[in-house]
């Protein structure tokens, strides 16, 4: 019965969700109160009816119930429990349910915050909510329904991917949909302002806290994304320009833009056409990066059924853009800009600057990505292209990126003096500069990397030196030091709150940029007893055991790792075999270290235990990239504390 | 229109640069994908092809000692020889998919760089590996050889 319930909860959200759109949509144009209070309570049906039927569909993994293909596909009787629950977003049909979900959990978020105080827009954000979510609701009902029945019953199911019975693969698609359905609200409020003809900054004032939690899970789950990939897939790398990272890398790009580019408008009433226009690419990304990966248009190393959900995605997104560019259109003549460009040399060209650049990397990883599908229709040759091309054109654009950063924040308006500049960047620059020739003086030959520091000191000493001086103004006004700095943290908590964040990504670039120059990897055939050597570390191959394990069967490999400084390890990377995959899967295992990791996997082995063949990688500086991402969780946090002025 | 004139050079030449950039990364990293018949009809050297099908039976080998791995790739009208320095990788066999990427080399072989088995997600009727002789025969001689 179970099933059946789901299907039927889904229809009926569906049918409440489309209702509940063309209601509030009828009620923003008459201004009938009663509709949108029904459409209210349509919001609120939604939620009740998704969640039943995620809690179904999880009722179904736990009780084994595999008559439902979803959960035959991707449980069997010896998944663990944890991962039965979460094999609800193991693959695509549950991943909607859970998007969906997300989708109308915001929504009764924005009707509980907003129905009081936006009544302009609050109907037409309600329409729009409500008419993705019917969307979202149409795919469960027909291209990808997750209580579709499968006849005959098998005794077990096939059980969820082995790559995927991983923490990180609990945790990554969750933080990745919320970053994707967090953008439907700014989305939302944009065309409410398009619809309403309000196009001042409201609805950016209104969403700018939603934007930066969209954005903050968006970089999260990317982040835990290349954790998974690191530790899991035994490349010993965490970003590959896959068509999936890519899907998922290009709203965040447009995002970051967005969040920069509202200042300028909410400081000088500019770039409003833009700003519209960027949330709205922003939004059609995060379909289109789902109509890219599941309709199997581009070969990926993620293998994703191919299905008609890709001409749903398709046909969406169309309509999206169409709907949206439409109203930009019709709203053209208010969307004039009061302030105007003076100078190059002012915080306003920066920051045009730095939307530019992220703009150009978003349409450079885009271009990649669809450059098979280009090629194909134009010369028609199948072409690809691969890492190299990303990494040189987006290379140069980060470095700007990175300096912009530090330059944004604290040149002036308008147009910047001399001296603005001098008292400025003098010291920083200088600073930078010396860090990089110390490098070089260190030994530090690669340029990349030299002119990463030089970047990354740069931009630190800017922040430094802002912070220091205005802590230095409070404390004129009579404040102790802690007093001073933790009064501006929270006064000024959007200004450094983005610094840390700025601060965060600094710590990833490093990360990035040292892991690429500096790490090592060999790939040997040990005996037993032997010692292969790599960055000063020493492995020996002890030998290997099998072992049985709840849901598959394990070979082990023991191995001693010891290094000049006298330190021994011993690490046991190994071969899974799972009863649904007719080949072994590797089984990573790794020390962590600020400055390195030791990294091994087991390739081959002979089968008495004689002889084995891994993989050893020293890898530098990858754990910057989860420091990283620690740091951008903490300025996130102060950028969206509540404001204290209107607390007070 | 002083001001705006410096606007519109800044901008052309960033799009300049971006372009000439774009261009040098296609031609830099550009890889066609190509099936075993289309490589074998006009291999060129040096140029780099991805190419995909099934490892043909009876033809893997495989040297951990020198970590050599060779077989033949098949897509049932073509066959080419590939070989690849390297342990192969998970989810590779006799029998099943696989991409190589690499290039032709002049002596009448493919030197493949890198190697994806392709796996599906179609549904598979799950089989009892603890039946199959080769995994309790590995089980034996582990749990007794090396302890």
């Amino acid at each position: 019965m179970t099933p059946e319930i789901g299907y039927a909860a889904t229809i009926v959200a569906f049918g409440l969700a489309l209702y509940g759109s063309i209601a509030s949509a009828i009620a923003g144009r008459t201004g009938r109160r009663p509709l949108v209070a029904s459409s209210e309570r349509a919001a609120v049906g939604v939620l009740v009816l998704v969640t039943a039927c995620m809690l179904l569909l999880i009722y179904a993994f736990l009780t084994f119930d595999f008559s439902v293909r979803y959960v035959a596909i991707n449980t069997n009787r010896g998944t663990p429990f944890y991962y039965r629950i979460t094999g609800l977003w193991g693959a695509l049909e549950g991943s909607i349910i859970l998007w969906t979900w997300m989708l109308a959990l915001y929504t009764l978020i924005v009707v509980v915050q907003y129905r009081r105080r936006h009544p302009e827009f609050y109907p037409w954000v309600l329409s729009a909510m409500m008419g993705i979510a019917a969307f979202f609701l149409l795919v469960m009902t027909i291209p990808a329904p997750p209580f579709e029945r499968l006849t005959p019953v098998p005794p077990d199911g096939r059980g969820l991917n082995p790559l995927l019975q991983d923490s990180g693969m609990i945790t990554h698609p969750v933080a990745l949909y919320l970053g994707f359905t967090g953008f439907t609200v700014p989305f939302a409020f944009a065309l409410a302002a398009l619809a309403t003809g309000r196009i001042g900054d409201e609805w950016i004032t209104i969403t700018r806290r939603w934007t930066v939690i969209a954005w903050y899970f968006l970089a999260l789950g990317l982040l835990i994304g290349g954790w998974w990939s690191y530790h899991v897939l035994g490349w010993g790398g965490y970003w590959a320009w896959d068509p999936v990272e890519n899907a998922a890398v290009l709203p965040w790009l447009t995002g970051t833009a967005l969040l920069h580019s509202v200042m300028i408008q909410e400081r000088r009433r500019m770039l409003k056409i833009w700003n519209l226009t960027l949330v709205i690419l922003t939004f059609s990304l995060t379909i289109f990066g789902t109509f890219l990966t599941r309709s199997g248009i581009i070969g990926s190393v993620h293998a994703f059924t191919q299905g008609t959900i890709g001409a749903f995605f398709l046909g969406f997104l169309a309509l999206v853009l169409l709907t949206s560019f439409s109203l930009l259109a019709w709203r053209m003549d208010r969307l004039k800009a009061q302030g105007e460009l003076d100078s190059i040399f002012s915080r306003e060209s920066v920051f045009l600057l730095n939307n530019v650049f992220l703009v150009a990397a978003a349409f450079t990883v885009f271009f990649g990505t669809i450059f098979p599908l280009l090629s194909e229709a134009v010369r028609g040759v199948k072409v690809s292209v691969g890492a190299p091309f990303f990494n040189l054109v987006n290379i140069p654009l980060f470095l700007g990126l990175l300096i912009l950063m530090g330059v944004g924040p604290l040149i002036a308006w308008r147009r910047a003096s001399a001296d603005n500049l001098r008292r400025n960047f003098l010291m920083p620059t200088a600073v930078g500069v010396a860090a990089a020739v110390i490098a070089r003086a260190l030994g530090i030959a690669n340029s990349l990397v030299l002119l990463c520091i030089a970047a990354v000191v740069f931009v630190t000493g800017t922040i430094v030196l802002d912070f220091l001086r205005a802590v230095r103004a409070r404390r004129r006004s009579g404040d102790g030091w802690a007093a001073a700095t933790l009064g501006l943290l929270r006064r000024q908590n959007r200004r450094y709150g983005g610094f840390v964040v700025h601060l965060g990504i600094l710590v990833v670039a490093l990360g990035v940029a040292g892991s690429n120059a500096w790490s090592l990897h060999t790939e040997t055939t040990l005996g037993r007893g032997e010692s292969a050597e790599l960055g000063g570390y020493r492995v020996r191959f002890d030998g290997l055991r099998a072992s049985e394990e709840s849901n598959h069967f394990k070979v082990t490999g023991t191995f001693t790792i010891s290094s000049g400084v006298g330190s021994r390890d011993v690490l046991y990377p190994a071969k899974k075999f799972y009863a649904q995959e007719q080949n072994p899967i590797a089984y990573v295992d790794y020390r962590l270290g600020l400055i390195e990791d030791v990294y091994l996997v087991l390739g081959d082995f002979a089968r008495d235990g004689s002889q084995a063949t891994i993989k050893l990688q020293v890898n530098r500086m990858v754990s910057w990239l989860w420091l990283g991402g620690l740091v951008l969780t903490l300025g996130t946090g102060l950028a969206i504390l509540p404001d204290r002025k209107k607390a007070a | 229109m002083k001001r705006r004139a410096k606007f519109l050079v800044g901008g052309v030449f960033i799009l300049g640069a971006l372009g000439y950039l774009i261009y040098a990364g296609v031609s830099q990293s550009v890889v066609y994908f190509v099936t075993p018949s289309e490589l074998m009809a006009a291999p060129v050297s040096g140029k780099t092809y991805r190419v995909g099908g099934v490892v043909q039976a009876g033809t893997l080998k495989w040297e951990p000692r020198n970590l050599a791995l060779s077989f033949v790739l098949s897509d049932g009208k073509t066959t080419v020889p590939v070989r690849h320095k390297g342990t192969p990788p998970d989810l590779f066999g006799e029998g099943r998919g696989a991409v190589v990427e690499g290039t032709w080399s002049a002596d009448g072989h493919f030197q493949a760089a890198s190697i994806l088995a392709k796996h599906s997600e179609e549904y598979k009727a799950p089989h009892d590996a603890a039946s199959q002789p080769g995994y309790k025969e590995l089980m034996r001689t582990l749990q007794g050889g090396s302890q």
